[in-house]
């Protein structure tokens, strides 16, 4: 029983050794600065190669420890997802690292065991799986936010993301253990049964809310983004891009988990916050960003628009609708990576230049760096014919067909506001004021994430690399 | 049934009691040692309810760490109490106020809520049979059993918050003279001590 249990949770168990191994190696070996490089290299690989593992393992659910872990396509996806953005992330962060002197083994191994704690929020299945899933990936990345603890941007983000993660947490398992009382579970499968006989009774609502209340804060969506900006802001930058990432899918998906495998019955019961949560983001993440300067924070505010549209996918609350938020995301965590590997090289003689003014001209200093930016940049927008116009049309088709038409409108006008400020940004770079720009140079591996990513916004048009079909299947074997 | 009883309203009064003398005594140090007495007349309570793996947790953790912990903040840092008491004539009414709208409003609620039918059935579906085994034992039997992925995971983050304290705060000083036994033992007197002659009536 428990050598079957075991198997199921493999690829996590092997994680969570592999961080203890690192750190084991990292503390005992002499050379500091060697076997952190060596560590986070392996780290890289090893999301990479797990990554490829997990997507080519057969199809099929299989559960593990009574229900409390769950393998299904759904998770699957989403760990792929999750572990070759990370994996991305991980090798970007390594020039950032060792210039500021940050390079130390125990980032690899924190990352990688919020790793295993996001690849346990997407296969929970029971409350308390999710919640311990939760813990461990917020208490990881919690501290890797403060990691340049010399600099005061870095320790405030921490602080603030700490306190008010927790404050979240608290919200969420307020809201579990509301559920647990009126049902009288933390299974999903046995809390849906519950919804199927007996509808959602006043109490369990509560619960409901108070859950989607903590899962919002954790993807970030208005009106619980407060904390986003500021953690983004004072983040190190590799760590920035990180959240911007994996930590993302894996809250969405916890959110779909949640909702369609534990109140799947119970749509319109939570349809009406989905619906309020994803309006108010996107309409926030457009407006708000108008005004920004720094880019990491404008990426704060444009990664709140983007919740918006994936929940918007969500609140449809079909097949389609999470067929919709998984592309979605896949598609944001691709141009995420691109958009950091510029970002994480934007710098005027070897310091670090966020501001948004410093881009002027760009087009002449690095074009091809700017091409791909600007393709970048069309496509979060969301501008035809690229491939983050794709995501867009998938989850607004999803509402239509959800029967959610205004908030298709709604969402088509956010996202009008929101593309001024990502086509500011090409027109400050082609046609902008000549400033005293950026001069720095760009490393070999950057390029091939900034191009590639640029590229795959162009050439994924075809058939999005076959995405939507996978997504599709993924999205099947979360609805019962 | 009577000592029960008895046990019940000896323990209930002083926790009550000394929950007050927590607000009201002037000494900080006072306070928490009415805490801890709060918290074990609690524990008495849930003793008397059965539950006696939540008492012993309320003694190794509250009265353990956190109180001792308060005592240490009490003591450590110069904190003006008195102060800090000063607006409590004035918050009081507003206090009462908000305690009494939420007393009502939960009055209103509880009467309305419905919990599911079978909700006690499945509670007790996944725990041994409460009248066989003492909650200790049943939750010994359980937390290494079908709560293991539950139980590692605990673990899990408990390490990842050690990793979190030592990468936020550890620094590594050069200039700290540290003692090391190996080097002291294997010191030779040969080398370590230097003879000299020092001739009557001479400095060295």
């Amino acid at each position: 029983m428990l050598s079957n249990d075991i198997s199921v949770i493999l690829p996590e168990l092997l994680l969570a050794v592999f961080a203890m191994a690192s750190l084991m190696i990292g503390v005992w070996s002499k050379k500091q600065e060697a076997v952190s490089n060596l560590i986070l290299w392996a780290t890289a690989i090893i999301f990479v190669v797990f990554g490829a593992w997990i997507g080519l393992s057969p199809e099929g659910t299989s559960t593990a420890f009574n229900g409390a872990f769950v393998n299904d396509g759904f998770a699957r996806f989403s760990k792929v997802v999750m572990l070759w953005g990370g994996a991305s992330m991980m090798v970007l962060s390594r020039d950032y690292l060792l210039k500021n002197d940050l390079l130390k083994y125990e980032y690899p191994a924190l990352i990688t065991l919020a790793m295993v704690g996001m690849m346990m929020m997407v296969s929970a299945g029971d409350l308390m799986a999710l919640y311990m899933g939760l813990e461990l990936q917020s208490l990881s990345l919690y501290v890797i936010a403060a990691f340049r603890r010399d600099s005061l941007r870095s320790t405030e983000a921490g602080l603030k993301y700490f306190v008010l993660g927790a404050l979240s947490s608290g919200l969420l398992l307020y809201g579990a253990s509301l559920v647990y009382g009126y049902t009288g579970t933390t299974s999903f499968t046995a809390i849906s049964s519950v919804v199927t006989l007996e509808g959602v009774s006043l109490g369990l609502l509560f619960g409901l809310v108070f859950l989607a209340t903590g899962m919002a804060f954790k993807v970030s969506a208005a009106p619980f983004h407060m904390w986003t900006p500021d953690v983004y802001e004072g983040s190190p930058t590799p760590v920035t891009g990180f959240f911007a990432t994996a930590p993302k899918v894996a809250a969405a998906a916890m959110f779909a988990r949640v909702l369609f495998d534990a109140f799947g019955e119970a749509v319109s019961d939570w349809q009406q916050i989905l619906v309020f949560l994803s309006i108010a983001s996107m309409f926030l993440g457009s407006i708000a960003a108008i005004g920004q300067k720094n880019i990491k924070r404008l990426m704060a505010y444009s990664s709140i628009a983007h919740m918006g549209f994936a929940l918007m996918g969500l609140a449809a609350g079909t097949e389609e609708g999470a067929q919709s938020l998984l592309i979605y995301l896949a598609i944001y965590v691709t141009m995420n990576v691109g958009v950091f590997a510029f970002i994480l090289n934007m710098e005027r003689d070897g310091r670090p230049i966020l501001s948004i003014d410093s881009l002027g001209m760009y087009s002449r200093v690095a074009p091809g760096r700017a091409l791909a930016l600007a393709i970048l940049m069309f496509s979060l927008a969301g501008i035809p014919p690229l491939v983050g116009f794709f995501g867009k049309f998938y989850v607004l088709s999803a509402a239509v067909d959800a029967g959610l038409i205004w908030l298709a409108v709604a969402g088509v006008i956010a996202s009008v506001i929101g593309a001024y400020y990502y086509l500011r940004i090409i027109f400050l770079m082609y046609f902008g004021e000549q400033t005293e720009g950026l001069n720095g140079t760009m490393p070999a591996a950057h390029w091939v994430f900034l191009g590639g990513a640029a590229a795959a916004m162009v050439l994924g048009v075809y058939n999005l690399f076959g995405v939507e079909s996978i997504a599709g299947i993924a999205a099947a074997t979360l609805i019962h | 049934m009577v000592i029960t009883t008895l046990a019940f309203y000896l323990f209930a009064l002083t926790a009550v009691a000394s929950a007050i003398l927590v607000i009201v005594s002037r000494n900080p140090v006072h306070s928490v040692l009415w805490l801890i007495l709060t918290f074990f007349m609690s524990a008495g309570l849930f003793v008397l309810m059965g539950a006696e793996f939540l008492a012993m947790l309320l003694m190794i953790v509250y009265v353990g760490a956190v109180a001792v912990l308060f005592l240490f903040v009490v003591m450590m840092l110069d904190v003006d109490f008195a102060t800090l008491r000063g607006g409590i004539a004035q918050y009081l009414p507003l206090g009462l106020l908000i305690g009494l709208i939420l007393i009502m409003e939960l009055g209103l609620v509880f009467g309305h809520w419905i919990f599911s039918e079978n909700a006690p059935d499945l509670r007790a579906a996944v725990t041994p049979i409460p009248e066989e085994v003492e909650n200790t034992a049943a939750l010994g039997q359980l937390i290494y059993t079908d709560y293991i992925y539950l139980f590692q995971a605990a673990g899990l983050i408990l390490f990842v918050a050690m990793i979190g304290a030592i990468v936020l705060t550890m620094r590594h000083r050069p200039n700290v003279k540290r003692q090391n036994i190996l080097d002291q033992i294997y010191r030779d007197p040969g080398e370590a001590v230097e003879m000299k002659d020092v001739k009557p009536g001479q400095g060295i």
